[in-house]
C-alpha cells in the first residue's frame, strides 16, 4: 500500500463529501447471520467533528471528478481543484478496516459523475456488491443514487445497499434550474420513483417468501441545500412533506448552506452558515414526523418562515392560545405532545404515570418536562397554576427572558431538538 | 430506630438483604456496602450474610411482582456500582413488594422514578462504549481495546460486539475494574491481564500489526476533513465527547 498517495486520495475525497450531512445509520437491521463482519441495527455515533457532527459512516467520494457544473458544488467541472479517484479495492480495504477498529457503522459512498451516470453507478454497485459477497460484509451501506442511472443498476443497488439517495440540492425546481444547469429534477425523481415501488414490491415478497432477498431496508433519503436560493421555509417544507407522502421517504436532511465558492448566483463568500434556520427545520420535520402536526400548522402562507428566535412548537402554541391550558391528568396524548416542553418520552411516562395517581408539579418536573416552559400551557394536581391571562407574545417574552443564553447570546449553537 | 444494613454488593447480597428486611420485620433500613462503612455507632449493625437459597426466594417473589424486563432493569442499575444508591434499590424492591399491583411504570414514586434515571445513566454508558471502543489489531490477529467507563457496564456489552465482531478474536478490558472480555471466535471468557512486564508504552506497540500504524493514521487524516471549520462548535463537541474519554480515542490522541 502506498500511504502518502492513499492519504492523499482520502484526505481529498473525504472533504469533498462532507457537506452532505447526512449520516444516519439506523432503520436497517441488517443482521450478522453468516457469521461474517458486522451488523446494521443500532445507528452508533462513533466520533463527533469538531462542529458537534455525527461521525457514523466512512462518508467519502468515490471520485471529485465530475462532468457537470452545479454551482453550490466544490466538485463542479469549472473548480480549480485537486482531483481524485479510489479504486474499486482501495475502498473496500477502507471500509473493512475502519470497521474491524469498532471507527464506523459502515459506508457512505457518494460520487461524481465521471463519464456519464451509469458508468459511475455500475462502479458504486460494485464496492458495494464485493463488500456484501467476498467480505461477508453486513454493517451498514449507504449508496448515492447517480441522477440519471437505469433501472437495473438501482435495482442493483438496493439488493446490496441499506440506504439509497437522491438529493434533491434545490428544494424548488426553480432553484435547480438555477444553480445546475446541468441536472433537471425528472432525472432526480425517476429512480426515487422507481426505488419506493421496488422496495414495496420486495417487502410484500418478502412476507410471503422468508427467504426472499432483502432490498434496501433502510429505505431512502434525501438532502436539500438551504439558503443558497430564496426560497422561504414554508416551501421547503411543503417539499418535503409531499416527498415524505409520495415517496415514503425516510428522511429529508436540511443543509445549511457553506459558501464554498464565488459566484453572483450564489450568497457570498463571507456569509455565514444559517445554522440556526437549519436546525428550526429539523424540528419542524420532528413535528412533521413524530408529533402529529400538519405542516400547515408549522408554515403557511400568512406565516412563510419559522421563528428564529422560538421553536416552532412553542410558536404554534402561542398561535394557538385557544387550545390550552392542557389537563396534563386527562388530555390524550396527542395533546399533551402538543405542549411545549414535554417530548416524547416525558409524554410517554406522563401517560403511564397518571394511571397510578393525579400527578404534581414535583413529579413533572423529574419526568423530565421542562416546566419553564410547559408552566404556561399546563394544569395538574395542584392549585398552583398560571392564573394569569397572558397573551401568547407575553408568554413568548417570559420564555425568552429565562432562556436567553440558549437563543440569543450564542447563535453559533447547534441547539437541541426540544 | 434506624438499623443499618452491610452487605457484599453482589446481586445475591442484595436480595438475601431484602429478606432480613422482611424477615426481621425492620422499618427504617440503611444499607451499606462492606467498606462504606461511616461508624456511626449508636445505630442498630447487622451484616448480611449473602445466602443463595434465601436470595432465590426474594427473587421468585419478586418475579411475581415485576416484569422480566423490570428485573433486568433492576439488574442492570445494581451492577453499575453507583456508589450511595444502595437505598434506592432496597427502596424500589420494598415498594414492589408492598403495592397491590405492577408499579414499573409508576414514575410519580421516588424509587422507580430514581431506578428509572438509574438505568438511564447505564445505558447511556453502555452506548457510549459500543460507540468508543477503539480496537486496535495484534501481531496474532485479536483485536485489543482498553476501556475506563463511568460504571460497570463492560458484562452489558458482550452481546453486541459478539454478535458484531463475529469473524474476528477480540478483548475488551476494563483498566480501572482491571477485568476483560475475551472472544475467541466461539465464546467469551471473562479474564484479567498482566500488565506488570508492560513498563513502556512501547512494548504495547511492538505487539500490533504492521499495518495498525497506517489505518490508525488515515483515520485520525479522516476525523480531520471531515471537519467543516466555518461550523465549528467546541461546546457541541465536548458535551458529546466529554474529555474523560479521549485518551482512548484513536483520533482524539
Ligand atoms: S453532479 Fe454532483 S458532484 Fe457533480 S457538480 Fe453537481 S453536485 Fe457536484
Amino acid at each position: 500500500m502506498n500511504v502518502d498517495r492513499i492519504t492523499e486520495k482520502l484526505n481529498i475525497l473525504a472533504d469533498a463529501a462532507k457537506y452532505d450531512v447526512s449520516c444516519a445509520s439506523s432503520g436497517s437491521k441488517r443482521k450478522n447471520e453468516n457469521k461474517g463482519l458486522g451488523n446494521a441495527s443500532n445507528g452508533i455515533c462513533h466520533s463527533y467533528t469538531e462542529d458537534g457532527r455525527c461521525v457514523s459512516l466512512l462518508k467519502i467520494l468515490l471520485t471529485n471528478h465530475c462532468i457537470f457544473d452545479c454551482a453550490y458544488c466544490v466538485s463542479r467541472k469549472s473548480n480549480d481543484i485537486q482531483r481524485a479517484a479510489f479504486t474499486v479495492q482501495e475502498v473496500v480495504d477502507l471500509t473493512i478496516n475502519f470497521y474491524r477498529r469498532n471507527y464506523i457503522e459502515g459506508l457512505f459512498l457518494s460520487s461524481g459523475i465521471f463519464k456519464d451516470a451509469d458508468y459511475t453507478m455500475e462502479r458504486l454497485v460494485r464496492i458495494a456488491k464485493k463488500l456484501r459477497t467476498e467480505h461477508k460484509f453486513n454493517g451498514y451501506i449507504h449508496l448515492k443514487s447517480i441522477p440519471g442511472a437505469s433501472d437495473e443498476l438501482m435495482n442493483e443497488a438496493g439488493l446490496y445497499a441499506d440506504r439509497l439517495s437522491v438529493n434533491l440540492e434545490m428544494p424548488t425546481e426553480a432553484g435547480l434550474k438555477l444553480l445546475a444547469p446541468d441536472k433537471n429534477q425528472a432525472d432526480m425523481i425517476k429512480p426515487m420513483g422507481y426505488l419506493k415501488n421496488a422496495i414495496i414490491q420486495r417487502t410484500e415478497e418478502k412476507k410471503l417468501f422468508k427467504k426472499a432477498p432483502i432490498f434496501a431496508p433502510a429505505g431512502q433519503s434525501t438532502q436539500v441545500i438551504i439558503g443558497a436560493t430564496p426560497e422561504n421555509d414554508s416551501q421547503i417544507l411543503r417539499s418535503a412533506s409531499y416527498f415524505y407522502k409520495n415517496f415514503n421517504l425516510k428522511r429529508v436532511y436540511y443543509s445549511g448552506y457553506v459558501p464554498v465558492l464565488a459566484d453572483s448566483r450564489l450568497p457570498a463568500l463571507n456569509t455565514s452558515v444559517p445554522m440556526v434556520r437549519e436546525n428550526r427545520l429539523y424540528q419542524a420535520d420532528w413535528l412533521m414526523r413524530f408529533y402529529g402536526f400538519k405542516v400547515n400548522e408549522i408554515v403557511n402562507d400568512s406565516q412563510p418562515h419559522l421563528d428564529l428566535d422560538i421553536d416552532p412548537k412553542l410558536g404554534w402554541a402561542i398561535r394557538n392560545m385557544q387550545a390550552f391550558p392542557v389537563n396534563i391528568n386527562q388530555a390524550d396524548v396527542q395533546m399533551i405532545l402538543r405542549v411545549p416542553g414535554i417530548g416524547l418520552l416525558s409524554a410517554q411516562k406522563i401517560v403511564s404515570a397518571r394511571k397510578f395517581g393525579k400527578l404534581n408539579w414535583e413529579q413533572l418536573k423529574k419526568m423530565g418536562v421542562a416546566l419553564n416552559r410547559a408552566k404556561y400551557f399546563i394544569t395538574c394536581n395542584s392549585t398552583e397554576f398560571e392564573r394569569r391571562d397572558l397573551t401568547g407574545n407575553n408568554i413568548k417574552q417570559f420564555i425568552l427572558a429565562t432562556s436567553q443564553s440558549k437563543y440569543l447570546k450564542n447563535t453559533q449553537v447547534q441547539l437541541n431538538l426540544f | 430506630m434506624m438499623t443499618t444494613l452491610i452487605y457484599d454488593g453482589t446481586f445475591e447480597g442484595l436480595l438475601t438483604s431484602v429478606f432480613e428486611v422482611y424477615d426481621r420485620k425492620l422499618n427504617l433500613v440503611n444499607l451499606q456496602k462492606t467498606g462504606q462503612d461511616n461508624n456511626a455507632l449508636f445505630e442498630d449493625k447487622l451484616q448480611v450474610i449473602t445466602d443463595d437459597e434465601r436470595a432465590n426466594r426474594v427473587l421468585k417473589g419478586l418475579k411475581q411482582k415485576i416484569s422480566s424486563m423490570g428485573l433486568q432493569r433492576l439488574y442492570a442499575a445494581h451492577l453499575a456500582e453507583m456508589d450511595g444508591e444502595e437505598n434506592s434499590l432496597l427502596g424500589y424492591i420494598r415498594y414492589a413488594f408492598d403495592a397491590g399491583q405492577n408499579i414499573e411504570e409508576n414514575y410519580g414514586n421516588k424509587f422507580v422514578m430514581r431506578i428509572s434515571e438509574m438505568v438511564r445513566m447505564v445505558r447511556r454508558e453502555k452506548h457510549r462504549m459500543e460507540a468508543f471502543v477503539r480496537f486496535q489489531k495484534l501481531k496474532d490477529e485479536t483485536f485489543y481495546a482498553a476501556i475506563e467507563p463511568d460504571f460497570n457496564v463492560l458484562p452489558l456489552l458482550i452481546r453486541h460486539f459478539k454478535s458484531r465482531y463475529a469473524d474476528q478474536k477480540w478483548i475488551i478490558y476494563d483498566i480501572r475494574r482491571k477485568y476483560g472480555i475475551y472472544y475467541n471466535l466461539h465464546d467469551t471468557q471473562y479474564i484479567s491481564l498482566d500488565f506488570a512486564n508492560v513498563s513502556k508504552p512501547g512494548d504495547i506497540v511492538a505487539a500490533f500489526t504492521e499495518d495498525e500504524e497506517i489505518y490508525q493514521h488515515l483515520w485520525k487524516n479522516y476525523f480531520t476533513s471531515v471537519n467543516i471549520p466555518s461550523r465549528k462548535n467546541t461546546r457541541l463537541h465536548v458535551r458529546h465527547i466529554p474529555k474523560r474519554y479521549w485518551k482512548h480515542l484513536t483520533e482524539k490522541i
